[in-house]
């Protein structure tokens, strides 16, 4: 059946858009066609949460401009304290849908590393973008989301490391949001080819109180065998966006990934991050924290699918509910028939702040094949009243004891981000929404 | 000097009576120790007096120096200077035990009047090193899985740094191997003197062969039912507590709880 709900463009609108962007014949068709499919496809079922009512598709605009930035020196505040002006050498700053400042090392180029924003990667580097992009992590017929995704992408970050290439330094990318008219539907492409190693850390921040737009987000990330990457990401999106966003990995033989992402919007937002483990030997270890306040409605699902033999997956998810905030947390270990010796590890938890927040924490295996070890942990309940108790013994008081726990009970991915401005600012995000 | 007076305290838990007068006066410059069977109520007593929120005080006093404990928070209590090692600390994940430390000491002290960080480092290696407790143990998380062993030094540690009035120590000694043993004694030696009073609550003799107590006292039922020297400790090793129990006609066997 198919479900009545007007998209925001036409497909002349589409058409135009890339044109203008001067992109390649090729993927001005396939966004013609993934606006035709939207049409047609049922939106997504985020288990647990009805988005029936949710407004997926209005916005004031597809895109907007902004100007760019000359030089680090005008970023606006909250922009610089995440980054380490002198010493990153490899930054993307997109402002709202217009990339803003790209800097990259001599050491990518002579290695032959790609980073550069998606739009540019259409244009300049056609043939891999048309083998990756939606092709082998995340499909655009999957639903209505991923579809208009596909039609509407209007910026995001392509990154390809090749074959045996180790990046050392994290590459860094900051999606500044600060026009609250702006739509996001970026994409991110990270690839890394066989041995290759890096390390991604985004930040969305918003710098508007309330925006009008739409936030539908896709990343993908391809491992293939014996890579290794690290994602990080923090999400500060303001209220008002309707957000979706899709993180998903794709993990060849012996591949590493290592997930670590802190979801702090102030929207309404739809969470997916799902780790596909095809390859023996494959290994994702996926670490989120969120906080959510005021009337927040929140789905946050994380899976890790097994189809590889020795395959590893470890779910750490935290929350922290507050106010009249609503979440659903799904952790799915999935373990395919033929995965033998494969391990699905989950550990979910909510600590409720008030009386009128709402946790739900759904751990579920699915398991088809019996030679394999799994487990999963859940809880959802208050701050330990014999921890408030322990450390109020040393004199310390019981708001500072609540934040100590709450901070501690969020560390897991605070420490695991790689790059200390943006570390800092979780915690002071988190400081500032939990206070 | 300062002086901690317990006045005919009756305590409950999940409305059982388990304190049912205790009285007892230290000082600082004085070594206690409370004796006794399981299940008399000598947890209890330590958990009272830091004020635990399952225990429920339905009469009777402690004053710190006049002043009323049983009226302060928890962490008012530890401000006017009390601290319990407990018997059970809590894990607390995700905060390493040096800044939990820094936030005890420094909850001690004035906004804009913090301990600086060097000084702070240097007093936690110092005291770390005493105690024989491996320097990665400032960045793991409080008490996060610690052994037994650790977690009981580390309960000294707060102890050496946190500098109270008076130290409570709940069954500091138990699940102790030897050399563990010597290592937390030494610690609690170190802090014996001027300004600094203790009470140390334990099942076994053993403890006092390493600090010498200046006072025994013996604990079944609910109450303080003798009090003595280091003397009475040793008795208590050599025969037992029945002598105790005939001498004061003492019949019923106290439950087995242990809270």
């Amino acid at each position: 059946m198919t479900v009545e709900i007007n998209l925001p463009v036409t497909v002349q609108d589409v058409r135009s858009f890339s044109e203008a962007n001067g992109e390649p014949t090729w993927f001005t068709e396939l966004r013609a066609a993934a606006l035709d499919k939207a049409a047609g496809l049922e939106m997504p079922k985020p288990d647990k949460t009805n988005i029936t009512k949710w407004d997926f598709m209005n916005f004031p605009t597809h895109t907007v401009e902004s100007e760019g930035f000359a030089s680090l020196d005008a970023l606006p505040q909250e922009a610089k304290g995440l980054i380490d002006l002198e010493a990153q050498e490899n930054l993307y700053i997109q402002r709202n849908n217009t990339p803003a400042f790209i800097k990259t090392s001599q050491e990518l180029s002579d290695k032959g590393v790609i980073f550069t924003d998606m739009l540019t990667a259409v244009r300049e580097h056609g043939e891999l973008i048309k083998k990756y992009f939606m092709t082998e992590a995340v499909k655009v017929d999957e639903h209505k989301l991923t579809a208009l995704h596909a039609a509407l992408v209007n910026g995001g970050v392509f990154v390809y490391v090749p074959k045996n290439v180790i990046i050392e330094q994290p590459l860094q990318v900051v999606f500044l949001n600060d026009n609250a008219e702006a739509s996001l539907y970026n994409h991110v492409l990270v690839v890394a080819e066989a041995n290759a190693a890096v390390t991604y850390v985004e930040t969305y921040i918003s710098t508007v109180a309330e925006a009008q737009g739409q936030a539908n987000i896709i990343a993908e990330v391809i491992v293939q065998d014996n890579a290794q990457v690290t994602y990080g990401a923090v999400d500060v999106l303001a209220k008002g966006y309707t957000t979706y966003v899709n993180r998903r990995a794709r993990l060849a033989r012996d591949g590493k990934i290592d997930w670590a992402l802190g979801l702090m919007n102030d929207s309404d937002t739809i969470s997916e991050n799902i780790t596909h483990l095809i390859g023996d030997g494959s290994h994702a270890d996926t670490k989120t924290v969120v906080v959510g306040r005021g009337e927040q409605k929140l789905n946050f699902t994380t899976e890790v699918r097994h189809w590889g033999k020795n395959s590893n997956g470890h779910i750490l998810k935290h929350g922290v509910m507050k106010d009249a905030a609503q979440s659903i947390f799904n952790g799915i270990g999935y373990i395919e028939h033929g995965a033998t010796k494969a391990d699905a590890q989950q550990e979910s938890r909510v600590l409720m702040l008030s009386e009128k927040a709402r946790g739900d924490a759904n751990p579920i295996l699915l398991i088809d094949e019996d030679d394999v070890t799994a487990g999963h942990a859940a809880s959802v309940g208050r701050v330990d009243p014999l921890q408030l108790y322990y450390l109020m013994s040393r004199g310390i008081s019981k708001t500072e004891a609540e934040r100590l726990v709450i901070h501690g009970f969020l560390a897991p991915v605070v420490t695991q981000l790689p790059i200390e401005g943006v570390q800092k600012q979780l915690t002071e995000v988190i400081e500032r929404k939990v206070r | 000097m300062s002086t901690l007076v317990i006045k005919d305290l009756h305590v409950e838990i999940d409305g059982k009576e388990i304190l049912k007068g205790v009285n007892l006066t230290i000082n600082t410059n004085e070594i206690h120790a409370i004796m006794g069977p399981n299940g008399t109520g000598k947890s209890t007593l330590a958990s009272a007096i830091m004020g635990h929120p399952k225990y429920e005080v339905t009469s009777g006093t402690v004053e710190l120096d006049g002043e009323n404990v049983l009226e302060m928070e928890v962490d008012e209590r530890a401000q006017a200077g009390l601290f319990l090692a407990m018997q059970y600390p809590s894990e607390i994940a995700g905060v390493t035990n040096a800044d939990f430390l820094r936030s005890a000491i420094n909850a001690r002290r004035e906004e804009g009047d913090e301990i600086s960080l060097m000084k702070f480092i240097r007093e936690l290696d110092k005291n770390m090193a005493y105690l024989e407790m491996h320097e990665d143990m400032a960045q793991r998380y409080l008490n996060e899985g610690f052994s037994g062993g650790e977690k009981k030094r580390n309960e000294i540690l707060q102890l050496m740094m946190i500098k109270p009035k008076f130290a409570i120590l709940d069954e500091i000694d138990s699940g102790l191997d030897i050399d563990a043993l010597k290592v937390v004694s030494k610690g609690i030696n170190a802090m014996r003197g001027e300004g600094f009073g203790c009470l140390m609550i334990t099942h076994y003799q053993r403890l006092l062969n390493y600090i010498t107590p200046d006072h025994v006292h013996v604990m079944m039922q609910g109450r303080v039912v003798k009090s003595g020297g280091e003397e009475l400790a040793q008795r208590l090793e050599a025969e037992g507590y029945d002598w105790i129990k005939k001498e004061l006609g003492i019949e019923e066997e106290t439950e087995e709880q242990e809270a």
